[in-house]
């Protein structure tokens, strides 16, 4: 495949993908992880600390045409204070052959605790993200993202 | 890939105290991620940016720890609240070691 310059346009991205999800189905089964793998992953950072729904906002599309190229914006409402402020993000894609993505670290320097991204998704699945604030406390929040594999608007 | 990857950064050139501020950056890498294979049907190596940082007077601000799901030519932004003038490192870690790197200064007033 041809490394993607900046100036890559949207033909060679749709081949780029069509290719990708062509070896897929080549490679025939690959291992995927899934939402125990994100489960485990979670339990060595925080063991089994309970998490609580809400001060995250994800933002995914709901259907991604290119899994290749996804968007990823994540914010947690919080001050960013120094006594009270997000520690770290961490995001899952529990559909993936590796379950992480990404692991954000801020401090209050950063004034807001927001970061985006671009990932890549093998398959529809669902993204898992997991906030932890200065104080210990855990919030997690959960998306689902279709992806349309041959770019026919499944 | 054959070129050296090239760090792209969009950082305002001023802004006011107290005010908010985006950071996008952007730098060009095939982040290979260990799952493709070639024609030969052998696992090309995974060789990926593994770590961002951000930081500003030398003070660290923001981190990111990427796995092989970031795309292609990782694109990454955040918020920085300006406070003072300075400037800002901006490092990409590569799995084979190298580091590239990126300075911007900021004013503040």
């Amino acid at each position: 495949m041809k490394p993607h310059g900046s100036g890559l346009s949207r033909r060679t991205a749709l081949k780029a993908g069509a290719l990708a999800a062509l070896a897929s189905v080549l490679a025939g089964r690959m291992a995927f992880a899934d939402a125990n793998a994100v489960a485990a992953e979670l339990k060595k950072l925080y063991g089994d600390k309970p998490m609580a729904e809400g001060k995250i906002k994800l933002d995914v599309p709901e259907i991604a045409e290119n899994g290749m190229v996804v968007p990823i914006n994540v914010e947690v409402d919080s001050p960013m204070t120094e006594a009270d402020h997000v520690k770290s993000v961490h995001i899952y894609a529990a559909g993936n052959p590796q379950p992480g993505v990404v692991s954000y670290t801020f401090t209050p320097a950063c004034g807001k605790a927001a970061a985006s991204t671009r990932m890549r998704l093998a398959q529809t699945q669902d993204i898992i993200c997991v906030a932890e604030m200065s104080d210990g406390k855990l919030y997690t929040a959960k998306a689902n993202v279709k992806v349309t594999i041959g770019g026919c608007g499944g | 890939m054959a070129n050296k990857p090239t760090p792209r950064v969009r950082v305002p050139a001023k802004a006011a105290a107290g005010e908010m501020i985006e950071i996008k950056t952007l730098i060009s890498h095939e982040m290979e991620s260990g799952q493709r294979k070639d024609s030969k049907g052998e696992v090309i190596p995974r060789k990926i940016l593994n770590k961002f940082t951000a930081s500003f007077n030398g003070k660290p601000v923001f981190a990111a720890d990427w796995h092989p799901a970031i795309s292609a030519n990782p694109y990454q932004a955040f918020f920085f609240k300006a406070t003072e003038s300075g400037e800002f490192t901006f490092t990409w870690k590569d799995d084979d070691g190298s580091e590239y790197v990126a300075k911007n200064k900021l004013t503040v007033g």
